[in-house]
C-alpha cells in the first residue's frame, strides 16, 4: 500500500518494516472520533531529511494525522514512534507549526513574545525567559524575514506575518523534525516564497518536515517526497512516483474539478 | 490636527497617563457624588477625614482588606478573561452558595456555632469545586457546549443554594440570619481574621501566578501548541480554576457572590484598552481593582447604607467604561481618530488625482497646464454626491492645496498640483507593479491599488521605483482613465 524507502533496518529493531533510524513511523493508527473513524490502518516510514507533503481533500484527516503524531488526540490503536521512540519522550526532537487560526491573534503578547514560547519547554517550570532566549528568538525573526516586526502585537501582523511568526516559533525549538499544519494557507506570494526558502534551508540542515499541503499545483515543486491521504493512505513515497493522476484520482475520488486541477498541474511540472 | 496629537500623545505616555486619568475622574466623580445626592445622609467632616486617612482600626481593616482583594481579582481575572472562561467564574460564584448553606447545617447539627467564618468558606470552596466538575462532566460526557454546561451549573446550583438558606431559616436551633450576606456581600463585618485570610489568599496567589506566569501565558494564547510541548494543561486549567476558587470565597463576604464576576472579569478587560502587552495588562488590572476595592470600601464606609459590593463593582464599571473611550492600545476614540484621519487622507488623495487625471485628458501636451476645472466635470469623474465633494474641496481649500478661481469652477494650487502629480504617480506606478507582478487584469487594476496607495510609504515608493524604472515623470494609466466616470 505504501512504498517503504530501503533503509538499512538494524537486528535490535522490534519492527523491521519500522525501523527506529527513521524521523517518523506510523503503524497501525486508527483515530476515532465519537466512534466514527477519521483515519485508519495508518502505516507510514517518513525517511530523515525529506521535505514531506501531506495531501488529500478536505476531511481527509490530515490535521488529526498531525495531532495523533504529538499525541493531541488520543488514538484508538496503533503506535507512532519518533527515531524510534514514542512522542512523549522526544518531544525536544519536534517542532510544531499549529494551523494559524488556531489561536486568537488578539491576544495581547508581541511577534517576540510568542517566537519566545518555542523555547519555553527547553526551560522548564517556572524559569523565567532570559536575554539568550530573546535573542535566540530575535534571530528566528531575522530568518523568516520579519525581524523588524519584533515589537508588534501580533494583531498588527498580516496573514503571511502571523504565519512566519508561527514558523520562527517552531524554528526556536531547534527540532529535527517539523510538523507544519497548513503554514501555506492564506499567505501573500512572498510569503510563500520565504516559506518554501525556509523548508529548503531545513532540508540542507538534514530536518525532516511533513507540511500539511492543499495546493496541489505546487506539490511537486516544494515537495520530494508525498503522502496521499484520504482517512487512508493511498500512497507514499517519492514525488516522482507517487504524484500521479492515478493516485490522485484515487486520493480524490470523482471531484473532477480538483482533478482537472491537478492534471494541469501535473502537465505544467512535466513541461 | 488637535486630534491627532492628542491621541499620539496618550499613545506614548501608555498606562501611566491611563493610571493618573483613572485617579483624577474617580476623585471628581467622589466629589460630585458626595455633593449631589447624599448630602443630607453625609458624616461630618471630621470621620469624612477619620475614614479617608484610615484613622480608625476598624476602616483600616476593610478598606485595606478590600483593595488587597480588588489587586488579586484583577490579577487572576486576567488569566480567566485571556483564557476566555469569563461565564465559568460566574459559574463558579453562584455554586458556592450551596456549599454555604449546608455546611451552616452540618456545623449546627454537630453542635456547634453554626457561623463559623471557616467552615461556611471551606463549604463554598466544596461546593463551588463540585460544580465546576459538574461542568466539566457536562461537557466532557454530552455533546453540550461550554456555554450550556455553564449555564446550567450556574442557575442550578444557585437555586440549590436558596433552597438551603431557606431551610436553615426554619431551623430551631442557632441563628442563620447573615447568610444571605454572602449574597450580596457586606464588606462591614470584616474582621481581623477575615483580613488575614485575604493576605494570606492574596499573597499566594500573586506567589503562584509570577511562578507559572509563563505556563499560563502560553496555556490562554495556545492550548494545543503547550500540550504539544508535554505541559500538563489540564492540572495548568485546574491550577487556575483553583486559583479563582481561592478568590471568589474569601471575597463572598466584601463583594458577594452575584457580583465578585465583574470585580473578577471589568478590571482585565478595562485594562486591556490601554495595554497590547500581557504583563502590564496583568499589574494594571491589579491597579484598577485595587481602586475599585478601596474606592468602594471607603465609599460605603462613609455611608453606610450603600453596600460596598454594588459601588465596587460600579467603580470599576466606570473606570471600564473610561477606558472603552480613552484606552490608548484599542479604546474607542483612538480608532475613531484613526479612521477619521485615514478617511480625509483618501478623500484628498482621490480629488487631487481626479483633478489631475482631468487636466491630464483635456491636454495633448507633454506639459500639463494647470488650468480652472468646471464642477461638473470634477463630480463626473468619481461617483462622488456634491455635498461630499464640496466637503472634499472645503478640506482642500484649508490644506492650501486649492486657489481662488471663477465660481463653478476650481483651480489647483501650485502646491496642490504637485502634490497631485505625485499622488497620481505613485497610484500608477503601483498599479504597473500589481499587474506585472500580481497577475491583475489592467481593468480591475484601479480599485486594488485605490486600497493599498494611500498606506505607500516613502520606501515602498522608492523600491516600485526601482523595480519598474519608469521612463515618464508620471507614467500614462494602464487603464483607460474615462471610464473611471462610471459609478
Amino acid at each position: 500500500m505504501h512504498t517503504t524507502a530501503s533503509a538499512t533496518s538494524s537486528a535490535v529493531d522490534l519492527r523491521p518494516e519500522h525501523p527506529a533510524a527513521f524521523p517518523l513511523t506510523v503503524h497501525d493508527l486508527t483515530v476515532a472520533y465519537h466512534r466514527r473513524p477519521v483515519i485508519w490502518d495508518i502505516e507510514l516510514n517518513i525517511p530523515e531529511g525529506r521535505l514531506v507533503g501531506l495531501v488529500g481533500p478536505n476531511g481527509a484527516g490530515k490535521s488529526t494525522l498531525l495531532r495523533a503524531c504529538l499525541d493531541l488526540v488520543p488514538r484508538t490503536s496503533g503506535e507512532i514512534q519518533i527515531y524510534g521512540q514514542p512522542y512523549r519522550r522526544q518531544r525536544n526532537l519536534v517542532g510544531y507549526v499549529p494551523q494559524r487560526e488556531s489561536v486568537d491573534w488578539d491576544f495581547p503578547v508581541s511577534a517576540l513574545d510568542v517566537v519566545a514560547m518555542g523555547s519555553y519547554r527547553k526551560l522548564g517550570w517556572f524559569k523565567r525567559v532570559g536575554a539568550v532566549e530573546l535573542q535566540n528568538a530575535r534571530d528566528m525573526l531575522d530568518q523568516v524575514g520579519i525581524a523588524h516586526l519584533a515589537g508588534r502585537q501580533i494583531s498588527q501582523l498580516s496573514g503571511g506575518q502571523q504565519q512566519r511568526v508561527f514558523l520562527a516559533r517552531a524554528l526556536a525549538q531547534d527540532a529535527s523534525l517539523y510538523f507544519m499544519d497548513e503554514p501555506f494557507s492564506a499567505v501573500d506570494a512572498a510569503t510563500e516564497v520565504a516559506i518554501v526558502e525556509l523548508l529548503r534551508e531545513l532540508q540542507a540542515r538534514k530536518r525532516t518536515c511533513l507540511v500539511v499541503h492543499h495546493d496541489l499545483s505546487t506539490v511537486a515543486q516544494y515537495f520530494d517526497w508525498v503522502v496521499l491521504l484520504n482517512m487512508r493512505i493511498v500512497a507514499a513515497g517519492p514525488t516522482a512516483e507517487v504524484f500521479t493522476r492515478e493516485n490522485l484520482q484515487k486520493t480524490y475520488g470523482g471531484k473532477l474539478s480538483v482533478l482537472d486541477a491537478a492534471a494541469e498541474a501535473l502537465r505544467h511540472g512535466a513541461s | 490636527m488637535r486630534g491627532m496629537r492628542l491621541a499620539g500623545i496618550l499613545a506614548r505616555s501608555g498606562p501611566l497617563t491611563a493610571l493618573l486619568l483613572l485617579f483624577a475622574s474617580s476623585a471628581v466623580w467622589a466629589g460630585n457624588g458626595a455633593a449631589s445626592a447624599w448630602t443630607k445622609s453625609l458624616p461630618d467632616p471630621s470621620e469624612f477625614v477619620e475614614i479617608l486617612l484610615l484613622q480608625n482600626y476598624n476602616t483600616r481593616l476593610v478598606v485595606g482588606g478590600t483593595t488587597l482583594l480588588g489587586a488579586t481579582c484583577g490579577l487572576v481575572g486576567t488569566f480567566l478573561l485571556l483564557r476566555k472562561r469569563s461565564l465559568l467564574g460566574d459559574s463558579l460564584a453562584h455554586a458556592t452558595l450551596p456549599g454555604i448553606g449546608i455546611a451552616f447545617m452540618l456545623m449546627v447539627a454537630a453542635g456547634f456555632t453554626g457561623k463559623n467564618l471557616p467552615g461556611l468558606l471551606a463549604g463554598a470552596t466544596a461546593s463551588g469545586a463540585a460544580g465546576m466538575l459538574a461542568v466539566l462532566a457536562i461537557r466532557n460526557t454530552t455533546r453540550l457546549k461550554d456555554d450550556a454546561a455553564m449555564g446550567i451549573a450556574l442557575s442550578v446550583s444557585f437555586g440549590i443554594g436558596i433552597a438551603v438558606l431557606r431551610l436553615t431559616q426554619n431551623m430551631p436551633q442557632g441563628s442563620a440570619a447573615g447568610l444571605e450576606s454572602f449574597i450580596y456581600g457586606k464588606t462591614a463585618s470584616m474582621v481581623f481574621s477575615d483580613f488575614w485570610l485575604i493576605t494570606g489568599v492574596s499573597l499566594c496567589t500573586t506567589v503562584a501566578c509570577a511562578m507559572v506566569l509563563k505556563e499560563l501565558t502560553l496555556l490562554c494564547f495556545d492550548e494545543q501548541y503547550a500540550a504539544a510541548q508535554g505541559w500538563p494543561t489540564l492540572y495548568l486549567d485546574f491550577l487556575l480554576i483553583g486559583l479563582v476558587i481561592a478568590v471568589t470565597v474569601v471575597g463572598l463576604q466584601s463583594v458577594g457572590l452575584i457580583l465578585i464576576i465583574a470585580f473578577l472579569i471589568t478590571p482585565a478587560s478595562a485594562a486591556r484598552f490601554w495595554t497590547n502587552r500581557y504583563t502590564s495588562m496583568i499589574l494594571l488590572a491589579g491597579v484598577i481593582g485595587a481602586v475599585s476595592g478601596w474606592f468602594g470600601s471607603s465609599f460605603s464606609a462613609l455611608l453606610p447604607r450603600l453596600p460596598a459590593g454594588a459601588i465596587i463593582v460600579l467603580t470599576a464599571a466606570s473606570i471600564f467604561l473610561f477606558s472603552m473611550f480613552f484606552g490608548t492600545a484599542r479604546g474607542v476614540l483612538l480608532r475613531w481618530i484613526e479612521h477619521r484621519r485615514l478617511r480625509r487622507r483618501v478623500g484628498r488623495q482621490h480629488l487631487l488625482r481626479a483633478a489631475y487625471e482631468i487636466l491630464e485628458t483635456g491636454s495633448n501636451q507633454p506639459h500639463i497646464p494647470n488650468v480652472s476645472i468646471p464642477f461638473p466635470q470634477l463630480l463626473a469623474h468619481r461617483s462622488w454626491s456634491a455635498a461630499h465633494l464640496r466637503k472634499l474641496l472645503r478640506d482642500a481649500r484649508r490644506e492650501d492645496h486649492l486657489e481662488p478661481s471663477a465660481p463653478g469652477t476650481i483651480r489647483l494650487s501650485e502646491n496642490g498640483f504637485g502634490e497631485a502629480a505625485r499622488i497620481t504617480r505613485n497610484h500608477r506606478l503601483w498599479e504597473l507593479y500589481l499587474i506585472r507582478h500580481a497577475d491583475i487584469a489592467p481593468s480591475h487594476v484601479d480599485r486594488d491599488a485605490d486600497m493599498v496607495e494611500h498606506i505607500l510609504g516613502a520606501e515602498l515608493v522608492h523600491q516600485l521605483e526601482a523595480e519598474l524604472q519608469p521612463r515618464a515623470a508620471v507614467p500614462a494609466s494602464p487603464h483607460d482613465i474615462t471610464a473611471a466616470a462610471a459609478p
